[in-house]
């Protein structure tokens, strides 16, 4: 039966996560905002918080998080594995289910609220927790289980072209031997493991690329900066070497065949559930954005009439509807994708779109609300200025803009990478 | 029969439909089975003998203690894209009445501004015009019916929007008699609509001064010896011509209201009103001019003219989805085949990345109207979500339209291909106020 709301056996976790967002983020958010690189020491408290809800059985993501109790297996900002085995076929509707992917969307849609780069930086919560969870064999993820853990694709001369990684690993006995460099790493200073992406054999292309669970105290890991942002700076950017970095075989995620018949699968997957959770960081700052300047505008006189034809309305207010009209858009998209994964569905294609959608959708509200409420929107004192310079982020980590567009476009018309690039 | 051939016709594009239907995995289903051959019967039984539009009288007729109403859907709060049985039921019909009949019809039905007969007769065979009337007033609702009417609108706006607007606005207005008519003005009006040869009517909310507000009408109701007196203009409504009856907004005691209106009252003529597109409705102009009808003829109360004028934008939302899926349906298979540079032009990222973003906006807007009426079904509050529809609806259903013709270039500007049409047709879908509602 359609219905598009939000599933009611989710409110108390999210009532939980929106408390969180008002009263720890939200009131630390400028602090950390100004004191980059610091670590926000009341996110200890914050996890405990989160572990707790996981431990007694009543989250299924509280901050990004689902209990491993209830689902058996690690799940964190990337919990999302397709639910195939649990889900009825497809089309059932008794076998509907609202599971991982719609909690952690909707829980970090709620923290984003109150800071996305405090979000970023929840303990145990990283996007390599992601890659865990989406590639890792059984026996992996009961190791490395409520370990934080980084991710890290980017090389200076490699961005959105993540195929084209240039670090490398070499079978040694039972090592692989990692060499190269790693940038734009999100809490890598932070976290506990960082899952590096290096190429087998950089002539067989992608199929080659393999994920590595790193010891973030491997003496070949090295640290050689923390990066000075636009914004999201209360959450860490690290750039690191691999030199020589020795890491135990059993350490590879997945299968460590070159299968050049499974296409670039495994690691790439990993996309497919974290798309929907940067949407969903992108709609709590679109939402921090619209709350806040409803609010301010309303105290000048001017309210939303959600009935009367916009063009009878004050601009402002205008404005405000054709705002709430993409936020819902934005919001609706990503909702979807992640329903879909909690049914079995393949989403790549619809995980893709959320994020385009909501990614261009947070940056231009945003910059709007800033417009909107003049040099309050653009002083220090309102956080408005912040949330447009946090927003620029989401419209490109995880695939920018166009990359979401490249995917979208490539399986709407049925074209390789090769035919269009 | 007056016209067999003509109805036979009919019959037959209905049986067709049925027939291939019949094949769907869901007509396995023995209650959803019943209620299809329930569906057919009700045309084969001879009903209610329909007068000439135009000298259409209605005797008054007493229905007797409470008005029927559909039932609302209670909420099961879970998170769900999937129809019902009996909603994917009239999709699928819809959509096959779109694909076999609707299509192939729609332009030559925009050139000449009608509904061929035989589509007429199709749709009307299969009663989607009775989608939001109660089965004990001989409709086919079971429940409230937002959902479905978004579902089949979308559906019949793919096969063509104008033509979708045309079929569906005397259903409309049997909607809202079924939604919120009391019983003397059910028992009065809606055999005429559910008869199997129903007369047309249309929904005339639109009035021609620009910057419309449908709250702050022209068209004014003033009470005179028992009487409501009207004057004002109706603009761009659809089917005016053939129209026996008129549901009207006007102001009433300073507040909009709906007013019935049968077309024979002294005082309305009609003027042709053609417009950019919506040429298949033969859309109309209706002046009243000291138009005199009795006060029992006040349908619901302000609330409920709230009610409509939401419910309209809903239901044109759903339009600009099936006419823009129509867009995207024809530009995936054309940029892939038209060459420029030696090469498809969806090679190129500029015309890949405008395919993809009207794939991103429709879904969005899909969602968006489903979430909407969904909340109209279980009694939820749906202004807001239905103002967001109208916006993204405004905005990029129109983009959609446009950029479908941008993708052809040139022909996409001729009207060899459809794209043009679909360029006017959408620009109505976020503009025009009342002629349709779910």
């Amino acid at each position: 039966m359609i219905d598009l709301e939000v599933p009611k056996k989710l409110q108390p976790l999210l009532a939980q996560a929106r408390g969180m967002a008002e009263e720890v983020f939200r009131p630390i958010s400028r602090k950390y905002d100004r004191a980059e690189h610091s670590y926000p020491i009341e996110l200890d408290l914050v996890s405990a918080v989160i572990d707790g809800l996981s431990e007694s059985g009543t989250g299924q993501g509280a901050g990004a998080r689902t209990g491993t109790k209830v689902e058996g297996e690690v799940a964190a900002v990337g919990s999302g594995r397709s639910a195939k085995d649990k889900a009825g076929k497809a089309g059932d509707a008794k076998a509907t289910r609202n599971g991982t992917n719609l909690a952690s969307v909707l829980s970090i849609l709620e923290t984003s609220r109150g800071d996305v780069g405090l979000t970023l930086s929840i303990p145990r919560q990283g996007l390599g927790n992601a890659a865990i969870a989406a590639v890792a064999t059984e026996e992996q993820k009961a190791r490395y289980g409520n370990r934080w853990a980084a991710m890290a694709i980017t090389e200076p001369e490699v961005g959105s072209d993540s195929g084209a990684i240039r670090t490398t690993a070499v079978k040694d006995g039972d090592e692989y031997v990692l060499n190269g460099e790693k940038i734009f790493v999100t809490a890598g200073e932070r976290a506990e493991l960082v899952v590096v992406w290096a190429t087998l054999d950089r002539s067989l292309g992608k199929q080659a690329i393999k994920s590595f669970v790193v010891e973030r105290s491997n003496p070949g890991l090295k640290l050689v900066r923390l990066e000075h942002k636009l914004g999201i700076r209360a959450s860490d950017t690290a750039a690191f070497v691999l030199d020589n970095c020795r890491v135990p075989a059993e350490d590879l995620l997945g299968d460590p065949e070159i299968r050049t018949s499974a296409g670039f699968g495994g690691a790439m997957q990993t996309f497919d559930n974290t798309r929907p959770l940067v949407a969903a960081m992108a709609l709590g700052l679109t939402r921090a954005c619209l709350d806040t300047t409803r609010e301010l505008l309303a105290a000048e006189g001017v309210e939303i009439d959600w009935d009367a034809p916009a063009h009878t309305q004050p601009y402002a207010a205008a404005r405000l509807i054709a705002m709430e009209a993409e936020y819902e858009a934005a919001y609706l998209l990503t909702l979807r994708a992640a329903w879909m994964a909690d049914n079995g569905q393949p989403n790549s294609m619809q995980a893709s779109m959320a994020k385009a959608k909501a990614g261009r959708t947070c940056v231009n509200v945003a910059l709007e609300c800033v417009e909107l409420c003049g040099a309050t929107g653009y002083g220090e004192s309102e956080l408005l200025e912040k949330w447009a310079r946090d927003s620029k982020i989401l419209d490109i980590f995880e695939g920018t803009q166009q990359i979401q567009l490249l995917v979208v476009a490539r399986r709407l018309l049925g074209l390789s990478s090769r035919e269009l690039r | 029969m007056a016209s067999p051939s003509l109805l036979d016709r009919g019959q037959r594009a209905g049986l067709r439909l049925i027939t291939k239907a019949g094949a769907l995995p869901f007509l396995q289903n023995e209650d959803v089975r019943r209620r299809v051959e329930w569906l057919l019967q009700r045309g084969a039984a001879s009903g209610f003998k329909a007068q000439a539009a135009a000298g259409r009288a209605f005797a008054k007729r007493p229905g007797g203690g409470a008005p029927a109403r559909t039932a609302p859907r209670p909420a099961r709060r879970l998170f769900d894209l999937t129809p019902t049985e009996d909603q994917a039921m009239l999709q699928a019909a819809a959509r096959e009445l779109a694909d076999e009949v609707i299509r192939p019809a729609g332009k030559q039905a925009d050139s000449e501004r009608s509904v061929p007969v035989e589509v007429r007769a199709a749709a009307i065979e299969m009663g989607l015009g009775l989608i939001g009337v109660p089965a004990e007033l001989d409709g086919i609702a079971e429940e409230h019916p937002a959902v479905a009417t978004c579902l089949v609108l979308e559906e019949l706006a793919r096969g063509d929007l104008s033509v979708a607007v045309a079929l569906m606005a005397s259903g409309s207005v049997a909607t809202a008699l079924a939604r919120y008519g009391m019983a003397d003005q059910q028992a009065t009006y809606l055999p005429h609509l559910t008869s199997s040869e129903p007369m047309d009517a249309a929904l005339a909310v639109q009035e021609p001064q620009p910057l419309f507000d449908p709250y702050a009408l022209h068209t004014v109701a003033e009470r005179r010896n028992g009487e409501l007196v009207v004057t004002g203009v109706k603009s761009l409504v659809p089917g005016a011509f053939s129209a026996a009856l008129f549901v009207i907004g006007a102001m009433v005691d300073d507040e909009p209201r709906l007013l019935i209106v049968p077309a024979s009252t002294p005082g309305i003529t009609i003027e042709d009103d053609p417009a950019m597109g919506l040429r298949a409705a033969r859309t109309g102009r209706m002046v009243l001019a000291e138009v005199r009808v009795p006060d029992d003829q006040l349908l619901g109360d302000t609330d409920d003219y709230r009610d409509v004028v939401r419910r309209a934008r809903l239901a044109w939302a759903a339009c600009a989805v099936g006419a823009g899926q129509a867009v995207l349906d024809q530009v995936i298979p054309y940029v892939k085949e038209r060459h420029a540079f030696g090469e498809p032009i969806g090679h190129r990222q500029a015309v890949a990345f405008t395919v993809a973003d009207i794939a991103i906006e429709l879904d969005a807007l899909r969602l968006t109207v489903w979430k909407a009426a969904a909340r109209l079904d279980s009694g939820q509050d749906a202004s807001q979500v239905i103002a967001e529809a109208r916006r993204l609806t405004a905005t990029h259903g129109a983009k959609i339209g446009s950029d479908g013709v941008q993708l052809l270039g040139g022909h996409g500007f001729v009207k060899e291909w459809d794209n043009e049409r679909w360029f006017r047709d959408l620009r109505a879908a976020g503009v025009l106020e009342g002629a349709l509602i779910v």
